[in-house]
């Protein structure tokens, strides 16, 4: 639809629709923010204002890095997204070149397969998981936070679309200038589906970064816990929460995301509209 | 360096469709030889499978006499320029280029980022590269376009980069697929004669799919017609206009079009479009059949007679030189139209909607059978008439 269409109500109704929403998604972290500057006294006063009368930021946020081992969950989460991030790429890329570009008996079937893998939420896998684990003797190690998420489903669906826009003549090309199957994919295909890399890392990295539930389940040592973790520290269901330093903490461990996200954001758009120009 | 090309009874299907059937031929080594057809007839797929790109399900491509069905595209010493030229997007000109010799001369490590940069070799392979890649650019000059991205580049300038990449590593076999079809009506002359110079220049063997006659008529040695999966002809361009080996290929080869007519083949005489030619053609006598006459054929005659077209002109085109005059034939000779070439200085004579006499001199005139087979008229009983034809 065009924008030279629509009148100047219609514009003004659609902004006002994008704004509302816009402040819905927003409120949350504003609030989230304002709360982790203020002293206990200030938050659960009646009335509402932004900033806060007397300053405790500094209160706050030295709790937060202090109260738990924050910092060393943070770099276990930059370790443990790394890891899975990399191997993910490193799986998905060729499994989905195999996809979209190759041909081979099998090949609807096992798309299909990738598709099911898409449906299935990840809760459902945890006992097995857990049990394959023990098995294993990977319990409470970093290889069980990174392995159940080495094959993304959705990273093979993302790619396999990309690259199915990029046109064969490349490839062909490719072949006839002597890149191996390989080759083709990490110096031709991966470079040029660089936005949907991008959109599938932020993704990646954010459910990750985020994720509570398989790390409780499958790691007990304290050195070995993801961010989130720092946050739960501060709740308390008998003296109550500590609402301070935890709306800090999660400033905290949301901060590298959004920083990653508006970085990366022009791509993230792109590699969602898909295609390659 | 140069290598002649064999290819011995291809077949390929796919699914249920026949795209080529028993595809024979041998290009020499050095020649310039066109694969000319519609879309569709299986040009584009032969080209493939010369390049390994797609496997035949039947026969055998040798390239200089070995055999290489087994090779892989690489192994083949054939580069390939893509209609849609297939450039690397996310790379420069210059690594586009370099892209194929790095491929070769290079091992795996020497190829990392960064570290192949320090291994023993590296860096003297690299500049030999750097070097013959600023050469074949400037042969093409692009030279200065070599830090571009082919995005920042316009459709012949990606052209000749493309050409480039297929240049630098000396093939034997050149191919080509349909490279000018992306490019304006200036532009694609001039690239043929481009082309063709890049073809004197290196010496190698060029296979080019075109399904523009014009392409392959002046730039070949030898075009091979297609259709639907079958090599119809293969000769040099003159030998293809002139003496067609059968109706497709006189039908496909010449623009404006050849004029066919429907025609009865008596003992001595044809009849076609209400008239009688002295065309002989024993073994086709009693059956029906077609004329062929070329646009060029066809002579301006002053009153109607044995062998004469009589018409009524319906469209005139002037184009500089040459006049077309497309001539409506009358109902009772079972009509059609006819096209004809005359000079230009003819138009002042002819007006719209006049009715107008054509000649055509009897040896031009090409016979084909119902089945659309080229026939060989029977010489006039007295050789003497014919120089007054």
């Amino acid at each position: 639809m065009s924008l030279r269409r629509l009148g100047p109500v219609a514009a003004l109704a659609r902004h006002a629709v994008l704004l509302a929403s816009g402040a819905l998604m927003l409120i949350p972290f504003v609030w989230m923010v304002s709360l982790s500057l203020k002293p206990p006294g200030e938050i659960f006063r009646a009335g509402f204002s932004l900033l806060p009368e007397q300053w405790y930021a500094v209160e706050n946020y030295s709790r937060a890095l202090t109260a738990s081992p924050l910092p060393r969950y943070m770099l276990n989460g930059v370790l443990v997204c790394g890891a899975i991030l990399s191997l993910q790429i490193a799986i998905c890329a060729p499994a989905a070149y195999a996809l979209a570009k190759l041909r081979f008996f099998g090949r609807e079937g096992l798309f299909t397969l990738v598709l099911i893998g898409l449906l299935i939420p990840h809760e459902v896998l945890a006992l097995p998981l857990f049990i394959l684990a023990y098995k294993l003797g990977l319990l409470d190690t970093y290889a069980a936070l990174i392995m159940p998420f080495a094959v993304s489903p959705f990273g093979i669906f993302l790619f396999r679309q990309f690259f199915k826009s990029i046109p064969d003549d490349i490839v062909h090309a490719a072949r006839l200038d002597g890149l191996s199957e390989l080759a083709i994919v990490w110096r031709v295909m991966l470079p040029m589906a660089m936005p949907a890399v991008i959109a599938f890392s932020i993704f990646s990295i954010v459910s990750h970064w985020n994720d509570l539930f398989w790390p409780l389940i499958a790691v007990r040592s304290e050195q070995l816990m993801p961010p989130p973790l720092g946050i739960m520290a501060f709740k308390n269901e008998e003296a109550g929460s500590d609402y301070g330093p935890l709306m800090a903490c999660a400033t905290l461990v949301v901060a590298p995301l959004v920083v990653a996200f508006l970085a990366a954001q022009r791509w993230f758009v792109e590699g969602l509209g898909g295609g390659v120009k | 360096m140069t290598a002649g090309l064999t290819f011995n009874g291809i077949n390929k299907s796919f699914g249920g469709a026949h795209v080529l059937r028993q595809v024979s031929l041998d290009v020499a080594s050095g020649e310039f030889l066109s694969l000319l057809g519609p879309s569709g007839c299986g040009k584009s797929t032969l080209l493939r499978i010369i390049a390994g790109l797609e496997r035949q399900d039947a026969g055998t491509v040798a390239i200089g006499g070995r055999r290489v069905d087994d090779l892989r595209p690489k192994q083949r010493d054939i580069a390939m320029v893509f209609q849609s030229y297939a450039l690397y997007p996310h790379m420069s000109v210059a690594d586009n280029i370099a892209l194929p010799l790095r491929m070769r001369r290079l091992s795996g490590m020497q190829r990392l980022p960064l570290v192949g940069g320090l291994l023993p070799g590296s860096r003297t392979t690299q500049a030999g590269i750097a070097k013959e890649v600023t050469r074949t650019a400037r042969a093409l000059g692009i030279e200065s376009l070599l830090a571009r991205k082919p995005g920042q580049l316009s459709g012949g300038q990606r052209q000749r980069v493309a050409v480039g990449r297929a240049m630098v590593r000396n093939p034997a076999i050149f191919l080509m697929d349909e490279p000018l079809s992306n490019l304006d009506a200036k532009l694609r002359v001039q690239m043929r004669a481009e082309i063709k110079e890049l073809h004197r220049r290196l010496g190698v063997t060029f296979i080019y799919v075109t399904h523009d006659q014009t392409e392959a008529m002046t730039m070949s040695d030898r075009v091979a017609v297609m259709a639907e999966g079958e090599i119809l002809q293969v000769d040099a361009p003159q030998v293809i206009y002139a003496d067609p080996a059968n109706r497709k290929v006189a039908e496909f080869v010449g623009s404006p079009k050849i004029n066919m007519l429907p025609a009865r083949f008596g003992a001595d005489l044809t009849h076609a479009a209400g008239t009688t030619f002295d065309v002989r053609a024993r073994e086709l006598a009693g059956t029906a059949g077609t004329l062929g006459i070329r646009p060029e054929a066809l002579h301006l005659a002053e009153a109607p007679g044995t062998g004469i077209f009589t018409g009524r002109v319906r469209l005139l085109e002037h184009m500089g030189s040459d006049l077309f005059v497309h001539l409506d034939l009358p109902h009772d000779g079972e009509g059609g139209t006819l096209i004809a070439r005359l000079l230009a200085e003819r138009a002042p004579q002819i007006a719209f909607g006049q009715t107008l006499h054509l000649g055509v001199r009897t040896g031009r005139i090409l016979v084909f059978a119902a089945d659309g087979r080229r026939v060989q008229p029977d010489p006039a009983p007295a050789a003497v008439l014919r120089s007054y034809a």
